[in-house]
């Protein structure tokens, strides 16, 4: 089997599994009750945000434990629309962002927000001018992501960052569920308030996320009750889920560096191939190396469906993505492939590739074995089918 | 933006030569363990600079590492380049091209210890800055405050290449003012202290005392807690934690309850002062502030006081509880300092304790314990904690 579907999860790792099991089995209390063994359960979940907190460079306490990205996304955009709206209700986001922050502005526009939504360019990127222009005195957030879920697209999250140190009234959140635990990021030295980030991404558990709060910032709860996380955040402690997701926090951060360098070479080497022996195809986002996730490839196939695509790769062991996991289900085109300037054709016909750490060289050259002899295939038979 | 090397200033050069030498070694020491993380990293120091060699790491987290390194009053990430004009006029270019679009004026300043290099630092400074200039519209020098300083320093074969400095923390490094003992108790202040000591060159030890079960195994946690944010700055603490309980039963039993306050904290100092003889430490740390609560009037501080022999240092004295907290804040201990578990000093408190007690008064109170005996019973059964900044002295192994 070719696992290349990583965007939309990873598989589990089985060190991650073990350290759950385990906390399972041992180290089951509630951390908030008073005794030794909720005391112990306590201290390990402290080990845990300390974990992530690290990779971040932030301190624990900036750290809260969430249900997975749509929650953290969720709390950061409604936390804040609701502790900060007498500041004006302003909005700036972009039109590539994920569903769970763009049906949140959707949302938060059908309770009096004004939102903008950023057009990117062709290489589906921000421009951070763009940004700049935007703001207004009304203007309590600016939402933009750092890897786009579709195409992987790396977004000037630090220029951004920069532009808004003289903007001290507007916050910033960075939805980093496609990019925490693959690529650096430092919320601190880029001048961000809020980041998202999901454990089952890079080989972490499902349910299970994470929100950085820059101290500071008092974000109303979403979710009220016992007061957990410092009272932003209540239910009690998923731990074997916060256990796991820093298992795979610090399983990632010996792999980070070393294993982007691997996988991008790879990525190009891929890429070269595909455009030297497939005709009509249009490689998406922006594939230099400090332009892209090298983690993320999304080709487009015109006039073919990406689901026959998919289905037939899939006949053969290989498992990749049509758009992102989350809308594949629905034939509409990309919103994020049209943003980029794709026609309807263009964005129908596309597919995503999404390595992990748990990908090989090999997974790769099979894939573009796969697609060299199966597109031309298709695109004859799509081509006498029509005229 | 990727760089080459980290440039390390400090400050205080007015020290004589000697003391210069041991300043110098103990700042690579202290850089070299705090970077320890990353083994691709090394540390050099010739004629009298800091390098800090990248060798490919991302210089933002080493930056930010640095920030917490006492002793550094400055860094700049920098190029490592051929002495070759074309090739330092082409970095100053890439350098002004990632400035920030608030800067406007620039300025350059060469040094040239090559004295093969066939210009002056005058000649080098013009012929880069005519480039920019050319290259660069809306810039414009400015002599005197320049948004962006352009530095070039010629060595040999290699120069530097860098831009403005970051400030460092300032003030010297951990450990060349030697070891000091702190009483750690769990509060706002007293982590502060311990802080601000260690930014003028004192290595951390600290006592704390802990009175199960009327204080909590979660207050203790806290107290390891808040030693090991301290490290962070500090460099390894050893946390000495002082059975408590027997002591403050006997006070409660035996003084007048307007003195056990006063009585406690002198056995405090008593105990504290033993450990640090026996450890070697040249004086005591509390995290007082004078008239903040009763036990810290110049009244009850001089009766306190008149136990110890050793110094007793009290880096908060001048400062208000506001700026204590703020500083907290900054250093990271505050949301652990308000935890709410009690501590020792909380429990046993008195209704009205007195805020001018008198020497006299507390020495009559305490002829009723044996003074001597407890102090050495409390000493005999401190338990010494190891803590380091490292990650690997944690409770569970699962991330390993």
């Amino acid at each position: 089997m070719i696992y290349l579907d990583n965007g939309a999860t990873s598989r589990t790792d089985p060190e991650v599994i073990a350290v759950m099991t385990q906390v399972m089995k041992e180290d089951f209390a509630n951390p908030s009750s008073l005794h030794a063994l909720g005391g112990k359960a306590e201290r390990l979940v402290k080990q845990a945000r300390e974990i992530v907190a690290d990779l971040l460079n932030a301190l624990p306490n900036e750290i809260v434990f969430t249900s997975g990205g749509t929650e953290a996304n969720n709390l950061a955009l409604k936390g804040i629309a609701f502790a900060y709206k007498n500041r004006g209700a302003h909005l700036i986001t972009s039109k590539i962002e994920h569903p769970s922050v763009y049906e949140v502005c959707k949302q938060l526009e059908e309770w009096g927000w004004k939102i903008t939504y950023l057009s990117v360019d062709a290489k589906g990127r921000v421009d951070p001018a763009a940004v700049k222009r935007a703001i207004t005195d009304k203007t309590v957030l600016v939402s933009i992501m750092h890897v786009n879920n579709e195409v992987g697209t790396i977004q000037p999250i630090q220029e951004i960052g920069q532009i808004l140190k003289d903007y001290p009234k507007v916050f910033f959140h960075v939805d980093a569920v496609q990019s925490f635990g693959k690529l650096p990021i430092y919320p601190k030295e880029w001048n961000i308030d809020l980041l998202s980030l999901s454990g089952h991404k890079f080989h972490g558990p499902k349910g299970v996320g994470a929100l950085y709060i820059r101290r500071g910032i008092q974000l109303s709860p979403l979710l009220t009750g016992g007061g957990q996380e410092q009272g932003i955040r209540s239910g009690t402690l998923n731990v074997p889920g916060i256990v796991g997701l820093a298992k795979a926090v610090s399983l990632a951060k010996q792999k980070q560096m070393e294993k982007a360098e691997k996988v991008f070479q790879w990525k190009q080497s891929f890429l070269s191939r595909i455009q030297d022996q497939l005709r009509n195809v249009i490689i998406n986002g922006d594939t230099t190396q400090d332009g892209g996730s090298p983690y993320v490839l999304n080709l487009s196939f015109p006039n073919l469906k990406s689901e026959v695509i998919v289905h037939f790769l899939e006949s053969e062991g290989c498992y990749v993505s049509s758009k992102s996991a989350c809308s594949s289900k629905i034939e509409k085109p990309s919103r994020v492939l049209l943003a980029m300037g794709l026609t309807p054709a263009e964005a129908l016909g596309s597919i995503r590739v999404t390595m992990g750490f748990d990908s090989s060289e090999e997974d790769l050259a099979t894939l573009a074995d796969l697609l060299v002899s199966i597109i031309p295939k298709l695109q004859q038979m799509v081509k006498g089918q029509k005229k | 933006m990727k760089y080459d090397v980290i440039l390390i200033r400090y400050g205080e050069l007015a020290l004589k030569k000697k003391n210069r030498d041991l300043f110098i070694k103990r700042l690579v020491k202290n850089i070299t363990e705090k970077l320890s993380t990353y083994p691709e990293v090394s540390v050099t120091h010739p004629w009298g600079r800091i390098f800090v060699e990248l060798n490919g790491v991302d210089y933002q987290p080493v930056v930010a590492k640095l920030k917490e390194v006492f002793g550094i009053v400055g860094f700049s990430p920098a190029w490592k380049i051929e002495s070759d004009l074309q090739k330092i006029k082409a970095k100053a270019q890439e350098l002004v091209e990632n400035q920030p679009p608030h800067v406007k004026t620039f300025k350059v300043i060469s040094k040239r210890t090559n004295k093969k290099f066939p210009f002056t630092s005058d000649q080098l400074n013009r012929k880069v800055g005519g480039m920019l200039l050319a290259k660069n519209p809306h810039l414009k020098v400015d002599v005197h405050q320049p948004d962006l300083k352009i530095h070039i320093e010629v060595r040999g074969r290699y120069s530097y290449l860098y831009g403005n400095v970051i400030a460092g923390p300032g003030g010297l490094p951990v450990g060349v003012s030697g070891p000091v003992m702190l009483l750690l108790s769990g509060g706002i202040d007293s982590p502060v202290a311990g802080h601000l000591i260690c930014k003028r060159g004192g290595e951390l030890w600290a006592v704390h005392f802990h009175s199960y079960p009327f204080t909590s195994e979660q207050s203790k946690q806290k107290v390891i807690d808040l030693a090991r944010l301290l490290t962070r700055y500090t460099g390894p603490i050893r946390l000495l934690v002082v059975p408590f309980t027997e002591i403050q039963t006997q006070i409660n039993q035996h003084c007048a309850s307007s003195y056990t306050v006063t009585i406690m904290r002198r056995f405090m100092i008593r105990i504290a002062e033993r450990l640090a003889k026996k450890y070697g430490c040249k004086a005591l740390v509390t995290g007082e502030s004078l008239g903040q609560v009763a036990s810290q009037t110049l009244e009850s501080m001089g009766v306190v006081s008149a136990v110890a022999e050793l110094p007793i240092l009290r880096p908060l004295i001048g400062m208000d509880k506001l700026e204590i907290i703020n500083l907290a804040k900054k250093i990271g201990t505050y949301e652990t300092s308000i935890l709410p578990y009690e501590d020792c000093c909380t429990i046993f408190l008195p209704k009205s304790p007195k805020t001018k007690p008198q020497l006299a008064m507390a020495e009559k109170q305490e002829e009723r314990l044996k003074i001597d005996s407890l102090v050495q019973e409390a000493v005999d059964n401190t338990e010494i904690i190891h803590i380091k900044p490292d990650q690997q002295q944690q409770e569970f192994s699962y991330f390993e």
